[in-house]
């Protein structure tokens, strides 16, 4: 039995309220519908049932976890969850199997890479995009007792070596260069890419470069007064996601610096497309989203920085984006 | 037909199945729904589609739609084998380099539409089954979808419009291999009776074997097309046909063998003996 699966019949065990349903995804949860009983629901390949039928039994007092792939849940049944959940303030959550990049060779039709954007969009619904499974589960035993919508980036990786703090909606959590007052960079991450992100500060380390890594764990509501302070530390603040920079982290740190009026040297890294399916190992060094290549990208732009600070400024030069 | 062509189609469908079980290892693939659809897509590319390499563009050709899509393997096989594409190239699966991955995408000559999430291409082969009516074209369009993919409403949607537009050129293809991705389709969401459901929505529809070339010959052969009602054809199938040690296994359905034991399918498809799979059962798609 997995911790996921664990914390499913734990909740359901102290609290009658709770059913768990799946549109034909229940791979992840093998041992929860023998002992759930008829709160286990599986409606099959049915997104948009699976989602209108959570909502009433939401507004009916009962707390509804939902799964299926992220890329169907959050964009073939999203008017229901627009119209039904998030309009009904209801407690559904809903968990996004394969989410980002994890769809390695699914291709585009599987790839749920703009999933954060639309759901942060909806009025309501929180957006918890977790770094392992151990934050998952964390998180997700939180968010059973939110009584709130939640879309919910599913991750099941081994736990990262990183220091925890318990989970609260909002707060981000800094797992790389906590001491470090004045790092060279920041980078701003959040889910299945925290690992890469981790292991990329350590080798910038090594070419002495200082580099915080801050998990954002939630990206609504967002930890604003995080994304402040690291742009006021910062000399260069990067954002690294599997998801396009449209709407995404990327945009979340563009709107809090506009709105906070703070200026500095941003790297946005992220998708612009769709990415090139395949295994994932190869995908994440194809998309420069390995540690290596991201050390390497992050490097060559701080160099850039510091080489442009150098130079003199003339003065017909046009201000240009960083 | 005569036997030697049966006996052709037979061959054919047993290379193809052998590509297969070469793309079901170092990253795997969704082996089991593509063996129960590769002798109907053999049937169909040697026999009923009017589509070769020569004619892969020509706008009167007749078009075939993957709506269920990770079956793919199969269809890569079959284009492989019929020229569309090269045979040296099915290495390349799941390589970044290339366009050959779980689901089908328009950069691979033969491949009509890009599929993966399901319920979507019945619409869009209504739509190209419009334009040929429009065009007075001949072509026919032929969609391919699984019975699991049934559970989703669109599909619904789609069979009331097309009967509403008299699409008599449209041919829905059910793989009716009587599971999806974890469970057998009548212990979830139970379909049956079909074809009633078919007839109910202005369908003809009608039941074949889809492993007997013979039987697919006669259901294809006597299809009766042009008479204001789109068609359904019903193939009943196996999921993992050819493969003793995987068929009809609720559990291998998405499949990553390990190189060893590639090879012991293969013998095992060749009516050798049967091979032992260890490798981990189930991934979640």
């Amino acid at each position: 039995m997995n911790a996921y699966e664990t914390l499913l019949l734990d909740t359901a065990s102290r609290d009658e309220r709770l059913v768990v349903i799946t549109a034909e995804n229940r791979g992840h949860m093998r041992t929860v519908p023998p002992m759930l009983g008829d709160r286990f629901i599986d409606v099959g390949i049915a997104e948009q049932t699976m989602i209108g039928m959570a909502a009433g039994m939401a507004v009916r007092g009962r707390v509804v976890v939902t799964h299926a792939l992220a890329a169907f849940l959050t964009m073939r049944a999203f008017e229901f969850i627009r119209d039904d959940v998030a309009i009904t303030n209801a407690p559904v959550i809903m968990v996004g199997m394969v989410p980002g990049i994890l769809s390695d060779g699914n291709g585009p039709t599987h790839q749920a890479i703009e999933d954060v954007s639309i759901m942060r969009g909806l009025p309501n619904m929180g957006v918890f995009c977790p770094c392992d499974e151990r934050e998952f589960v964390d998180g997700m035993r939180a968010l059973l007792e939110s009584r709130r919508p939640w879309y919910v980036r599913y991750l099941n990786t081994p736990e990262l070596p990183i220091d925890r703090e318990p989970f609260v909606p909002g707060r981000a959590v800094t797992v790389r260069g906590a001491s470090l007052h004045h790092p060279n960079v920041t980078i701003l991450t959040y889910g299945f890419l925290t690992r890469q992100c981790i292991d990329a500060a350590d080798q910038l380390r090594r070419h002495d470069l200082n580099v915080r890594v801050v998990n954002m764990r939630t990206l609504r509501p967002v930890d604003i007064e995080v994304i402040c302070d690291a742009a006021r530390r910062s000399e260069l603040l990067v954002t690294v996601e599997d998801h396009f920079l449209t709407g995404g982290l990327a945009s979340i740190v563009a709107e809090t610096l506009i709105a906070h009026q703070i200026m500095l040297p941003v790297m946005n890294i992220g998708f612009t497309s769709w990415f090139k399916p395949g295994r994932l190992n190869e995908v994440l060094e194809h998309e420069g989203l390995s540690s290596t290549a991201l050390a390497r990208r992050i490097h060559e732009r701080f160099t850039d920085i510091v080489h442009r600070a150098a130079q003199p400024p003339s003065p017909h030069q046009e201000i240009s984006h960083v | 037909m005569t036997q030697t062509e049966v006996e052709e189609l037979e061959s054919a469908a047993l290379r193809v199945r052998q590509h297969i079980i070469g793309m079901s290892t170092d990253g795997g693939c969704f082996i089991g729904a593509s063996l129960s659809c590769a002798d109907l897509l053999v049937y169909l590319y040697w026999k009923f589609l009017n589509v070769s390499p020569l004619t892969v563009h020509a706008e009167d050709r007749d078009l075939l739609l993957l709506s269920k899509g990770h079956d793919v393997p199969a269809l890569y096989g079959v284009l492989a084998e019929r020229g569309f594409i090269s045979k040296e190239r099915l290495k390349h699966h799941l390589s970044v380099d290339d366009d050959l991955y779980w689901h089908p995408n328009r950069n691979v000559s033969g491949v009509e539409f890009h599929s993966g999430s399901l319920g979507h291409l019945l619409s869009v082969g209504m739509g190209m089954a419009l334009d040929a009516r429009m065009k007075g074209l001949s072509t026919r369009v032929v969609v391919i979808m699984g019975d699991g993919e049934l559970n989703e409403g669109s599909v619904w949607e789609a069979c009331l419009v097309a009967s509403a537009l008299s699409l008599d050129n449209l041919i829905a293809v059910v793989d009716r291999n009587h599971f999806q991705a974890n469970v057998r389709t009548e212990e979830l969401v139970p379909l049956e009776p079909l074809a009633e459901k078919f007839r109910a929505f202005g369908w003809n529809a009608t039941h074949v074997n889809g492993h007997e070339m013979t039987s697919l010959d006669e259901c294809f052969g006597s299809l009766h097309l042009n008479t204001g009602s789109p068609t359904v054809v019903i193939a009943d199938t196996r999921r993992g046909k050819g493969l003793p040690s995987i068929e009809e296994q609720a559990d291998r359905w998405f499949c990553n063998f390990s190189a060893h034991e590639a090879e012991a399918l293969l013998e095992e498809l060749n009516g050798n003996a049967r091979a032992t799979i260890t490798s981990e059962k189930l991934i979640v798609r």
